[in-house]
């Protein structure tokens, strides 16, 4: 609160400074107070997590507004970072490029020099160091885009609904990657639902359901910690486990077009096919049933195996109808006698993952606030009570979870690449994979 | 009668082995089949010959790209019957890929493969829950479509790539595939699917025996797509070999093209957009996210190239940064 304090104080006084402040502009928080002159304002950004999709996402930003260059990146490891600094020279002139050798920032902790470094700040490590990166980053005034899942832990979950207050208080904008909202043809489905074109929505199935994703193999000389941070998918307190990792963008869509959160979860998972030593101990399936407030129920499905039939979508059944929407193709709206409401072709929407970039700098430009880390965290967390509904097999209210003393992620300022990893393996390899009924809620 | 009996078994054994090494498969139509796998590929024998490729300067429904009209000759192939299914993909996509699934390495060097390696799975249904098994693959880049038939050849001891845009378009107008008296009977299209591609082969066949080749999934060939290539393209065997990402050429329209797309001279491109869902840099070099409608199908020529020419389709990869 201290920190809030100061930099509320520390606006109002630049704020008041006005132009001739020159360089003490640089401050974010003043851009939302003066937008005139924003145009002319340069944005520094900042990437924490250069991975695919951290190098994806600078390159989003770096094309949604003119006056911006990335001034700095952090990455647990230095050849990821230096692999997406190639990448982006590949795309972009130096003039959206500047990062000095001393602002590539490596290792377990440095994110804070790059937070530091920014104005703007993309938070895209895997998700169990998210709470620290946003927390930080929200106490130091920076904007924010983050991908999902927001955290894999309840304390994860409460750390950034903390930080989402913060952030609204001192109105800085707050992009989540659950990119659906920013896709046109789940746009207008939420839109028509809203308007009551299928009535009020009592059941639907979601499905993140595929083949599964990478393994990276144990090297010589690695540590156990190095090893997990490498094939970190594997291991629930970076990654999660899928239901969050991936299926949470469907989860989301049902929590999003019902209007609220689950109050109840049961459900049943495991591991049957993908169970080896490189596979760490998350499951590879789970089938979930959410209950919410108003009755409704959604069934949630996803699954990694190979050869089986993968189904990425969402169906809900409304008093008046149905809805369907496929991230891919197509978002088809139809009455019970098979007559069509409206069907959306997504062939010339733009880009989802620009569209959030396009809408969180104009957004910043016109001092305006996007605030989507309140319901990120809450969609994850809907994911972690999914996660801990497979685990137990027991029931899981949103209350119990919520109120649980859960925290799977050490302080990340604390980790060394030597350090004890929170899960370590047997000895013969093998990790302790969750056995309902007799696992606890985890 | 003992004599003639050994006489007619050996010359079964002999019919046996010519057929399987492949080198001596008499042209006429055939089915590869694939150790291991339940599915075998149709292939359909087509005589080569001249034709002229692209639209008459008088066909004022045709675009620039399509002319000038012009001679082209092709020399003998096979060409899929279908358009590569799911079941086909898959095996490809999620294979074992140890070198007892392949032919000996030795072999493989004949064919200018040096290595094979499997495209990365995919993170979503790349068939976008439109059907999978016998219905066609989509989605694949350029690259994998190249890949897969690059994992064919090493599976079967066979060369197999894709079709030229010669070669398609020729398959096309010497079967009359566009002459049809009703377009549909031989092809889906946007008028006559429900939003998505249908079964392979559910179509009557034009010709030549082929199915499919106007309608439901657009496919890859081999040529980068330039709208001036007729103007100074060889006549013969012609091959506009790739050397930029974007554009390629997919022919014959999919199930999302209106009919009056459908046309054996019409040349489609690729386009970066095919990959914006792709959250990734450097994007995916084996998955389109935005192309639910290409698919490809494979071609085997006559008479096999030299190693080195054999090399020469087997493209290499370029990084997708994904620029615009």
């Amino acid at each position: 609160m201290e920190q809030k304090k100061n930099n509320l104080s520390r606006r109002n006084f630049v704020k008041g400074s006005s132009l001739a402040a020159g360089g003490i502009l640089l401050t974010p928080s003043l851009l939302t107070a003066s937008p005139i002159f924003n145009k002319a304002k340069k944005l520094k950004l900042a990437v924490v997590g250069c991975g695919g999709r951290g190098t994806g996402a600078v390159s989003q930003a770096l094309k949604a507004d003119e006056n911006i260059e990335l001034v700095a990146m952090a990455d647990a490891f230095e050849d990821r970072l230096e692999k997406a600094y190639t990448s982006l020279t590949k795309m972009f002139q130096t003039k959206k490029l500047n990062v000095k050798p001393s602002h590539k920032f490596v290792g377990f902790g440095s994110y804070k020099k790059a937070i530091d470094a920014a104005d703007v700040v993309i938070l895209t490590t895997p998700p169990g160091f998210r709470p620290q990166h946003f927390e930080y980053a929200i106490s130091q005034g920076k904007h924010v885009f983050m991908e999902k899942p927001v955290a894999t832990d309840v304390a994860g979950i409460k750390k950034v609904l903390e930080a989402a207050k913060v952030a609204k208080a001192k109105k800085l904008n707050v992009v989540v990657g659950l990119q659906r909202h920013y896709q046109s043809s789940y746009v207008e489905t939420y839109n028509r639902i809203q308007k009551g074109d299928i009535g009020q929505i009592v059941s639907g199935q979601v499905y993140w359901n595929g083949s599964g994703v990478w393994v990276r193999p144990r090297e010589a000389n690695q540590t156990e910690m190095e090893y997990q941070m490498r094939n970190w998918y594997y291991f629930n307190w970076i990654c999660g486990d899928h239901i969050l990792e991936q299926h949470i963008h469907n989860i989301d869509v049902a929590n999003w077009f019902i209007g609220g959160y689950p109050i109840k979860a049961t459900g049943t998972g495991g591991r049957e096919v993908r169970k080896g030593k490189d596979h760490g101990h998350i499951f590879d399936h789970h089938v979930v049933e959410f209950e919410y407030e108003n009755g409704a129920i959604i069934s949630s499905q996803c699954r990694h195996q190979p050869g089986t039939k993968h189904r990425v979508d969402e169906s809900f059944q409304g008093t008046l109808g149905t809805s369907y929407s496929h991230g891919g193709s197509s978002a088809i709206l139809k009455k019970y006698d098979g007559t069509k409401i409206y069907t959306h072709d997504s062939e010339n929407d733009v880009n989802p993952y620009q569209q959030e970039h396009n809408r969180l700098f104009k957004s910043i430009r016109n001092g305006e606030v996007i605030s989507d880390a309140e319901n990120g965290a809450k969609s994850t967390m809907t994911a972690i009570m999914g996660r801990m509904a497979t685990y137990s097999g027991k029931e899981i209210t949103w209350d119990k979870a919520m109120a649980l003393d859960h925290k799977l992620v050490p302080d990340e300022d604390t980790l060394t690449f030597d350090s004890v990893p929170p899960v370590v393996p047997d000895d013969n390899g093998n990790y302790p994979v969750p056995v309902p009924g007799k696992t606890n809620f985890i | 009668m003992k004599l003639n009996y050994s006489l007619k078994l050996v010359t079964i054994i002999c019919i046996i082995f010519y057929t399987k090494t492949g080198h001596t498969q008499n042209f006429e139509n055939y089915s590869q089949a694939l150790e291991g796998e339940k599915n075998s590929i149709e292939m359909i024998a087509v005589k080569g010959g001249d034709f002229l490729m692209g639209a008459s300067k008088n066909d004022t429904s045709r675009g620039n790209d399509e002319k000038p009209q012009h001679e082209v000759s092709v020399d003998d192939f096979w060409i899929g019957k279908y358009e590569i299914t799911w079941e086909q993909y898959d095996a490809f996509v999620f294979g074992e890929f140890g070198p007892e699934q392949f032919k000996s390495k030795d072999k493989l060097n004949t064919l200018g493969i040096d290595a094979v390696s499997g495209a990365t799975p995919p993170y979503v249904d790349m068939s976008f829950n439109m059907g999978k098994e016998t219905h066609p693959a989509v989605n694949m880049t350029q690259y994998a479509a190249i890949m897969y038939c690059k994992w064919l050849t090493s599976k079967t001891g066979v060369f197999y790539r894709l079709p030229t845009e010669a070669e398609w378009e020729y398959v096309c107008k010497k079967g009359k595939t566009d002459q049809a008296s009703d377009f549909k009977d031989i092809a889906w299209y946007n008028e006559t699917t429900n939003e998505k591609y249908e079964k392979t082969g559910l179509k009557t066949a034009n010709n030549l025996g082929v199915h499919d080749l106007l309608g439901n999934v657009s496919e890859w060939v081999m040529d980068q797509y330039d709208a001036d290539y007729y103007k100074s393209s060889q006549k013969n065997n012609p091959w506009n070999k790739p050397s930029e990402l974007y554009p390629r050429v997919v022919r014959g329209g999919s199930w999302k093209d209106t009919k009056d797309k459908l046309c054996c001279t019409a040349r489609g491109q690729s386009k970066q957009k095919w990959k914006r869902r792709d959250p990734q840099i450097p994007k995916s070099n084996w998955w389109h996210t935005n192309a639910p409608f290409v698919g490809f199908r494979v071609v085997r020529p006559k008479t096999q190239p030299s190693k080195e020419d054999i090399k020469t389709y087997w493209l290499t990869v370029i990084e997708d940064y994904g620029l615009n």
